[in-house]
């Protein structure tokens, strides 16, 4: 797919809101971020792509929730004290699009040196390689960056869990 | 986006003017002696006229002044309405709106067209008119072409402004620059009517004024100062004496028509339908409406609060929020719905210049014009329309020979109607043309390698491949329609309003093409139903009644999924399989039968729950490929529930029950 460092990278640090799928760290753009929300009554759409398989009321504004577990072939335990959703905004199909997705925890709001972000590695990871901007280092932790407007968009991705359900 | 631009306002108006002065002149087409007519003709490009140049649009202006004296003849009777002038002054009103449209580049054209037109209107004219004349035709000499000259006449012009002239802008100096123009002028004032000093009132004229103005211009020209502040205004207008032709008419005609300037001005707004209006954007429209259906979402959970208090009080107000919110609703949700009708005029037009063009003689019948629908899909409906009457007049209708030669009436017709069934509009036009060759079109889809050769389709599915995009059986290109464009940018904007389109056709008996759209209204009635866990709603248009499901069918493994219904076999669906719900089966499942079109489906549910408001909120793209929705709501307590597409569901079960059929004729054989 994707050869060389993406040019997003060079330069400048990214600031991002760090949360937990699991057991991985992942980094969101903090300029993209609207809100985090506690837990709140999901709906589910039949038939739906698991992947974005329920919706929820945000201040009367109804959002998809996507939950990004699925994408990278994790455990989905029930929501407990910790779950908490966060509200997006990302560009879909070159609409503005308020998305939600959960988190297992959320942690903080961290500057994320751009020099320790490296290339998504082609092997030695489990993960589809074009849903991973990139991967950060802190402290001796690794941090994921996910490529979010790939993840949702429309036309070619998404169908590779689409079938299944959990 | 608070202040407009003087020249946008002018835009607007002068497209509702030239929508109305068309609409006039394509009446006067079909009963040519109806005087209303031409005065609601004449009074249009009088307006049209007169606030051009107010806002510089000069060239208009002009226009409009010589076609308006040309026109004059028609509305002084002298010269009877016909086709071709008809023809022209629909030419004149094309030319005024690419006058507006784009200034400056269209001034030859003009020219013609009053060629055209003078030379119709003095062909046309009676011989009589050269010598003494009865009263009523009086002023057609003062109505000629302005280049034509009167005999130079004198004429005292007395009048007072209406109180209230000043505050709304009009200036006497303007008015007297003007009367000077026509000619030499002697200005006097009374001041008889000015009160004492302590109750006068700054921002009202009390002056009088007396203008003897020596003109060549007609009587018409005068009047014409005053036009546009004739409202409350005194006005009188004679000849002074000297001049033979008015001279016994004197003051008598003067007095009448001074009171004749304003009443054309009222009825012309009464002409504009509907009275007095007001502009909104659409998207303040849109907001408001977002507001009511956050309202209503806040409402329902106030009543929820209410019936679980005894607090009397409470309730109280809650019953009122709910009535005062509904009928809230209802007033926004009426403000964006329009009716039909209003779109059903503009083709008129349309079908009247391709007869024209075409040398097919058409009748044009409309049905249902007030069916209302959301402004939005009207607007979006628009260019739909034109494609499929242009279709059906282009392709669909014969020439008269040929439909003499199957036994026809010459004249074709084209019908266009429009009706609600259940939860949706269907919108039909239907010609009593050829129909569609389903050989030819079977032959263009094989050669276009849409269809293997040889395949066997049902007529109706052989139909459905003209909506491919590039396909055209016309078997010549012509100015209106064969380029294969067209049909699938038409069904392309039906499905984005979420609706269908059916094609109906019999060999020489015509083609039927039925638009059906989805209410997309952004508040709907909804009956909240419970399958497992979930709660959906279902638009109450489309539910026809509720019944048991049978203890027999409950278990759901007997062999047939209908119902008997007083006699009638409904096909039902079990949505807790279409949904995939884990939860056990309950006992006591309810049936709701759902109606779309003419056909009905029972939806198995586990609980009716109840009728409730339901604010339409539309799903995003990420749940496009989501057929069984056709949108979410927000509960009274805050979840989300999602709204079943009937139409969809309905077509859904119709397809399973063919399917069901089929496979029990394929074992009994």
């Amino acid at each position: 797919m994707r050869t060389g460092i993406h040019p997003g990278h060079a330069g400048r640090a990214m600031t991002a809101l760090t949360l937990r799928l699991q057991d991985e760290v992942f980094a969101i753009d903090a300029e993209s971020v609207r809100e985090i929300l506690d837990v709140v009554p999901i709906t589910e759409v039949p038939n739906a792509n698991a992947f974005v398989g329920g919706l929820i009321n945000v201040r009367g504004r109804i959002v998809p929730l996507a939950d990004l577990r699925l994408l990278f072939g994790m455990d989905r335990p029930p929501p407990d004290v910790n779950t908490r959703i966060v509200v997006i905004e990302i560009d879909l199909d070159g609409e503005p699009t308020i998305v939600a997705v959960l988190a297992d925890r959320v942690h903080d709001v961290s500057e994320i040196e751009a020099a320790t972000i490296e290339q998504a590695p082609k092997i030695g990871m489990r993960w589809r390689p074009e849903y991973v901007h990139g991967i950060g280092k802190r402290g001796d932790e690794f941090i994921i960056i996910p490529e979010m407007g790939r993840i949702f968009a429309t036309g070619d991705a998404g169908p590779s869990v689409s079938q299944k359900r959990g | 986006m608070t202040v407009m631009d003087p020249r946008d306002v002018f835009h607007q108006e002068a497209r509702e003017l030239l929508d109305q002065l068309e609409e006039a002149l394509l009446d006067l087409g079909t009963s040519s002696d109806d005087r209303d007519l031409v005065d609601c003709a004449f009074r249009a490009l009088h307006t049209i006229k007169g606030s051009g140049a107010m806002f510089g649009f000069d060239e208009v202006a002009g226009f409009v002044h010589e076609f308006e004296t040309a026109f004059d003849r028609v509305r002084k009777g002298s010269v009877a309405v016909s086709p071709p002038l008809v023809q022209v002054a629909l030419a004149a009103k094309d030319h005024i709106a690419r006058l507006i449209a784009e200034p400056g580049l269209h001034a030859a054209d003009g020219e013609t067209i009053l060629k055209r037109l003078r030379a119709i209107v003095s062909s046309d004219e009676d011989s009589g008119r050269s010598d003494s004349f009865p009263p009523a035709d009086a002023q057609s000499s003062a109505a000629e072409p302005s280049r034509v000259q009167s005999p130079l006449q004198t004429w005292r012009v007395k009048f007072r402004l209406a109180e209230n002239a000043l505050v709304l802008g009009a200036n006497p100096v303007l008015l007297l620059n003007e009367l000077r123009e026509l000619g030499p002028c002697e200005v006097s004032v009374a001041v008889d009517a000015v009160p004492p000093l302590e109750s006068i009132d700054s921002e009202v004229c009390y002056l009088d004024w007396e203008v003897v103005v020596s003109t060549d211009r007609p009587r018409q020209a005068i009047d014409d100062v005053f036009i546009f502040i004739a409202d409350g205004m005194e006005l009188s207008v004679e000849t002074l004496a000297g001049t033979v032709a008015e001279s016994p008419r004197g003051d008598k005609a003067a007095t009448t028509k001074a009171v004749d300037v304003d009443k054309p001005r009222d009825s012309a707004g009464a002409g504009a339908k509907g009275g007095t209006s007001v502009r909104v954007a659409a998207e303040r429209l849109d907001e408001l409406m977002d507001r009511v259906g956050e309202l209503v979402i806040a409402q329902a959970r106030l009543s929820q609060l209410a019936v679980a208090s005894d607090d009397g009080n409470l309730k109280n107000v809650a019953e009122e929020m709910e009535r005062l919110a509904s009928s809230l609703r209802d007033t926004t949700m009426g403000i964006r719905m329009v009716p039909i009708g209003s779109l059903f005029g503009r083709f008129r037009r349309l079908v009247h210049d391709l007869s024209h063009d075409l040398d097919k003689e058409v009748d044009f019948v409309t049905a249902g014009e007030d069916t209302e629908l959301d402004k939005t899909v009207i607007e979006r409906l628009a260019d739909p329309l034109v494609h499929l009457i242009r279709n059906s007049i282009d392709h669909g209708l014969e020439v008269p020979s040929r439909r003499i030669a199957a036994g026809k009436a010459a004249r074709g017709q084209v019908r266009l109607s429009a009706v609600h069934t259940g939860s949706e509009v269907a919108i039909s036009i239907v010609d009593d043309g050829a129909g569609l060759d389903a050989d030819r079109i079977r032959a263009k889809a094989e050669e276009a390698g849409l269809i293997a050769p040889d395949a066997k389709l049902a007529d109706h599915d052989l139909f459905q491949m003209v909506f491919h995009p590039g396909f055209s059986t016309a078997k010549e290109i012509t100015a209106l329609s064969g380029r294969g464009v067209g049909m699938d940018v038409v069904k392309r904007t039906i499905e984005g309003l979420r609706g269908r389109i059916d094609l109906g056709s019999r060999p020489s008996g015509g083609t039927t093409v039925t638009l059906r759209l989805p209410l997309t209204l952004a508040i709907i009635e909804g009956m909240l139903v419970r399958v497992g866990q979930g709660r959906y709603s279902i638009p109450l248009s489309a539910v026809e009644e509720c019944v048991e499901l049978p203890r027999d069918a409950e278990a759901g493994n007997s062999g047939r999924n209908f119902l008997n219904i007083r006699g009638h076999l409904v096909p039902f669906l079990r949505l807790r399989e279409l949904f995939k719900t884990r939860t056990a089966i309950e006992p006591h499942q309810k049936v709701v039968i759902v109606s779309a079109g003419e056909s009905r489906v029972g939806l198995v549910v586990d609980q009716v729950i109840g009728n409730s408001q339901t604010v339409i909120k539309s799903l995003s793209k990420l749940h496009a490929d989501v057929e069984n929705f056709s949108g979410a709501t927000i509960l009274g307590d805050g979840t989300v529930a999602l709204i079943l597409d009937v139409a969809h569901l309905v077509s859904f079960g119709q397809e399973f029950e063919s399917r069901l059929r089929d496979e029990r004729i394929g074992r009994a054989a």
